[in-house]
């Protein structure tokens, strides 16, 4: 089991006060909440601060927390010494609040895990929580649509009220042209009822890989096309790459680097919505490495003619 | 012998898609009580005349249950959750656009 530092957590001090505890607890929980942050683990990091508070906002449970010593590191090896909780009473007190569903073993070992809203639960029929998950796709999977085999860690409570958390294994369609962040919602593949109740609903969030060529914003996606000076003056038909495959491009004489060319449903496209590809030209000058190719450069700027800076008035 | 899989098809919740007050309460588990408060703050907004009429976009199933998130864990009342919710938004718009430069 590892020693978890409950101070650490929150960021105070181990001599804070019960004020200075509770104002750094709500900075972080807004810090970290799942649908505030955007940080890959901002979920496990919420839990981590609510079960520090749970401990710490309670003077009790506080000063048997503080028994251990202020020598313990983060994450450190940790088993409680015997009847370390002697004189104290909190043990299958209950909590003060919180959800204790997914708190720490470290947590559990010490303090017991949530009485009052397991037995609930056990009791009563009640219908099973809802599950939320993000999934990370690749690009293709979601131009083409595609079977995915994921695997979700979900709370499962065994027959003494443990709770521990069991790999969830689930098969599922990703429907041709889902977007980033939108989500599929699976029902009854949520976390099972009791007492006879249905599931909850299974809700994942869909993002996607970083591709090397394309990104998507919405429905379009984006690729920047490296062309020639030549090719951009005048005109070419090129092959570019799409999710679907190469396709021919004719780009019109006279063209600007960062000129934007539509590929008409050549985007994420569903059943009733078209998405397009946007293709930016970038123009990329050869370098001139002989005399001829210099003298090339040279013949160019005595026919051209040519002042890119006319529009600056100079 | 090949395993059979029994691949789950979902539903997607989109911009295009809607669904009813009734819908909306059983997916998100609250009652219309607290549908129609949220109505009122302007955190969602149906289309459609008369209550049994109502249809809501099913982004409104996000925007309700991250209300719910919001109020339960960081005790953030109604027009703060409307606020939040304005500001993720455009939050999201922001980190967006700026994904695109």
């Amino acid at each position: 089991m590892e020693y978890k530092d409950y101070y650490k957590i929150l960021g105070v001090a181990r001599d804070a006060t019960q004020e200075q505890i509770k104002q750094a607890y709500r900075k972080v929980a807004r810090k970290f909440h799942p649908d505030i942050s955007k940080e890959a683990n901002a979920e496990a990091k919420f839990k981590d601060v609510g079960e520090a508070y749970e401990v710490l906002k309670d003077p009790e449970k506080r000063a048997a927390y503080d028994k251990f010593g202020a020598n313990w590191r983060e994450g450190q090896h940790f088993e409680p010494p015997p009847n370390w909780d002697a004189g104290f009473e909190f043990r299958g007190a209950g909590y003060t609040g919180g959800d204790a569903n997914g708190f720490s073993d470290f947590f559990e070992s010490l303090f017991g895990h949530g009485h009052t809203g397991r037995q609930r639960q056990h009791v009563f029929r009640m219908q099973g929580e809802d599950q939320h998950a993000k999934i990370v796709i690749p690009l293709a999977d979601a131009y083409t649509g595609a079977r995915q085999t994921i695997t979700l860690s979900r709370p499962v409570v065994d027959a003494n009220g443990h709770v521990a958390t069991s790999p969830h294994t689930l098969h599922v369609v990703i429907p041709k042209g889902i977007v980033e962040g939108q989500r599929i919602r699976l029902e009854g593949q949520g976390l099972p009822g009791y007492g006879g109740s249905p599931a909850g609903d299974l809700f994942l969030e869909i993002a996607f890989q970083e591709h090397p060529l394309f990104h998507a914003d919405k429905r379009d996606i984006h690729m920047v096309l490296p062309i020639a000076p030549w090719e951009a003056a005048l005109g070419a038909s090129l092959t570019v790459p799409t999710l679907g495959g190469n396709v021919q491009v004719k780009i019109p004489p006279g063209s600007q680097g960062g000129k934007k060319l539509r590929l008409k449903g050549k985007g994420l496209c569903s059943a009733r919505q078209n998405g397009d590809q946007i293709v930016t030209l970038q123009i990329v000058v050869p370098e001139a490495k002989t005399e001829e190719q210099r003298n090339l450069y040279r013949t160019m700027a005595q026919t051209m003619a040519f002042n890119p800076r006319s529009e600056l008035g100079i | 012998m090949t395993e059979q899989r029994l691949y789950i098809q979902g539903v997607v919740l989109g911009e295009e898609c809607r669904c009813s007050l009734a819908d909306l309460c059983r997916m998100c588990s609250v009652n219309a009580e607290i549908v129609h408060e949220m109505i009122e703050e302007g955190i969602i907004t149906p289309e459609g005349t008369s209550m049994q009429e109502w249809s809501f976009t099913t982004v409104a199933i996000k925007r309700v249950q991250t209300a719910i998130r919001l109020q339960q864990d960081l005790r953030v009342n109604l027009p703060g959750c409307a606020l939040a919710l304005d500001l993720l938004d455009e939050l999201e718009e922001l980190r967006r656009l700026a994904r695109r430069r």
